[in-house]
């Protein structure tokens, strides 16, 4: 809040320097947070759900494309190293129009002629798979690094015991996986929470076009879009805390001794702040 | 299994000539195996027969083979030629027009439930508990159903000492217990055949003893063994066999009093002047 703060005076100072004075508006900003009405509330469960949605097909698409780009299959590997080459190397935001607008207008998929359960607009469609299909093409590095950090032995063992490579990736090699790739996929999805604003360009009214919209009638950029971005910033840190417990839970699983990932502090602020270890606790492990 | 069968039937040719060869009775042949890790020749021409409830020490020094040979025996390594038998059947590959063809990897696993395989490092599942370690490959692969898996894992925990130990996860168990587990989880698949590969190698001196007890429980029981270790004491006490590898081929073998006595090669003399 000091930050924030900060900020506002310097900028405020700035608009003192040029010459003119700016109406603020704090009202229509702690309404905006406090007594978010209808069209703030909508766009904020589309943030939400676009990003849950679009993030489990990442880790559906980031998985079997790992198990592609491993397999002794050629064609597989290739199919998977062309699919990371092209949605790692071009913008998302082409991505989004390319699906959105490139598809529909040739007539490959006009994805406003299709409301998905009746209800569920074009535009959401495309967006969720535009960012399902980026997010796939980062998550298929990040799960083949996790599958890559497991001790090959572990398949070795798994496999002398008669199963299938198969059946040991689903049973022993994934599972172990799991706890590695989790800390990077919640950071992929703190990153998916703020990415879902560039579906701006197709008009899907997710929180930050709900916020841009109502600055076109309102017009007050500078308390609009500090609530947009307080919003962001309540999803970011509530996802923080989930986080954080989903990781603590699957270190246990793995019978060390429950460490306590990074606190809500520490992954905010990125340091212990003013915290000094006590060296007692360090945990000496086996 | 199928020449114990034909065994029991009448035969009248076939007792005519003395019967069938007891081919049954050996349970691993390998002939002239031959296998490189890219330019470098590590199995040159290995042969050699392990008949049924032998136990078969294999030493050597390191970089002679023998951890290779082993892993041959149940296809972790190819072979570029020869042959490898597992019980009467070619070990990962198929005859195909003269030359080798890797077998269909669901034959493969197949041959290798057969199979039990010890570890250096152990190798236990760390995200199962030492009782699911047990329990997961005779459930999935062999369809046992899971209380008569559970009854099993826990009988073999009880005779490996460890039955107080079944929830325990390997991080929480000692090197000697995890090992031992490792052995139980292999025995839980019944298999034929148990390979192991130096299994005390990564053990504190102290958790040595309470692995080779459990290991020669195993070979007086009758179970066919071959064990690439250092342990001569183990070798002396559990071994039928004695075979000396050094630069790729088995120099030499024997019963181990006669290979330890009187050894017959100046290289396996000097190792075992090294060692002993």
């Amino acid at each position: 809040m000091a930050l924030v703060g900060l900020v506002l005076m310097s900028l405020a100072l700035v608009s003192c320097e040029q010459g003119h004075t700016y109406n603020y508006d704090w009202g229509l900003f702690f309404r905006s947070i406090f007594q978010p009405d209808n069209l703030i509330l909508s766009g904020l469960w589309l943030t939400v759900s676009i990003s849950v949605v679009s993030q489990v097909i990442g880790v559906v698409l980031g998985t079997f494309g790992a198990l592609g780009r491993m397999s002794r299959f050629l064609p597989a590997r290739l199919l998977s190293g062309w699919y990371v080459w092209f949605f790692r190397g071009t913008p998302l935001l082409v991505q989004i129009a390319f699906v959105y607008f490139g598809l529909g207008q040739a007539g490959i998929y006009a994805w406003e002629r299709h409301p998905l359960f009746g209800f569920i607009s074009g535009g959401v469609q495309a967006g969720i798979v535009a960012l399902g299909l980026n997010e796939g093409a980062y998550m298929t590095e990040i799960v083949r690094a996790g599958i890559l950090s497991i001790d090959p032995g572990q398949m070795e063992a798994a496999q002398s015991l008669g199963m299938t490579y198969r059946l040991a990736m689903r049973r022993i090699v994934l599972p172990q996986a799991a706890r590695v790739i989790v800390p990077p996929l919640g950071n992929e999805f703190n990153n998916m929470l703020k990415t879902t604003s560039l579906l701006v360009v197709i008009s899907v009214p997710e929180l930050y076009v709900q916020f841009s919209r109502k600055n076109g009638t309102l017009f007050a950029p500078f308390e609009l879009f500090l609530a947009a971005a307080v919003w962001y910033l309540l999803l970011t840190t509530i996802w923080s805390l989930i986080q954080g417990r989903i990781e603590a839970r699957l270190g246990r699983g793995a019978g060390r001794a429950a460490e306590a990932g990074p606190s809500l502090r520490e992954r905010l602020f990125g340091t212990r702040l003013g915290g000094v270890d006590d060296p007692g606790v360090v945990s000496g492990g086996r | 299994m199928t020449t114990e069968q034909q065994h029991h039937l009448p035969h009248d040719l076939l007792e005519a000539i003395g019967g069938l060869p007891p081919a049954g009775d050996c349970i691993v042949e390998a002939r002239d195996v031959h296998k490189y890790f890219g330019r470098l020749h590590v199995l040159k021409g290995i042969s050699i027969a392990v008949m049924r409830k032998e136990t078969v020490v294999v030493i050597g020094a390191s970089g002679s083979g023998k951890t290779t040979l082993l892993r041959c025996v149940n296809h972790l390594e190819k072979i570029q030629s020869g042959r490898i038998w597992v019980n009467g059947h070619l070990i990962g590959y198929r005859e195909g027009k003269g030359r080798l063809v890797e077998d269909r990897e669901r034959n493969i696993a197949r041959q290798r439930q057969e199979i039990g395989m010890v570890f250096q490092r152990f190798n236990l599942f760390p995200h199962m508990t030492a009782l699911q370690n047990i329990t997961e490959a005779p459930t999935r692969v062999r369809g046992v159903r899971e209380a008569e898996a559970r009854e099993m894992g826990e009988a073999l925990l009880e005779r490996v000492g460890l039955a107080e130990k079944r929830d325990a996860y390997p991080s929480q168990l000692s090197g000697g217990q995890q090992q031992r587990v490792a052995i139980a989880r292999a025995l839980a698949m019944k298999p034929a055949l148990m390979l192991f590969d130096e299994p005390t190698s990564a053990l504190d001196p102290e958790m040595i003893g309470e692995v080779l007890e459990v290991m020669e429980e195993l070979a007086h029981e009758g179970m066919t063994m071959i064990v690439v270790s250092h342990e001569m004491g183990f070798a002396r006490e559990a071994a039928d066999r004695v075979v000396f590898m050094d630069d790729g081929m088995i120099l030499e073998e024997g019963a181990p009093e006669a290979l330890f006595a009187n050894p017959q090669n100046q290289r396996t003399k000097d190792f075992l002047s090294k060692i002993l």
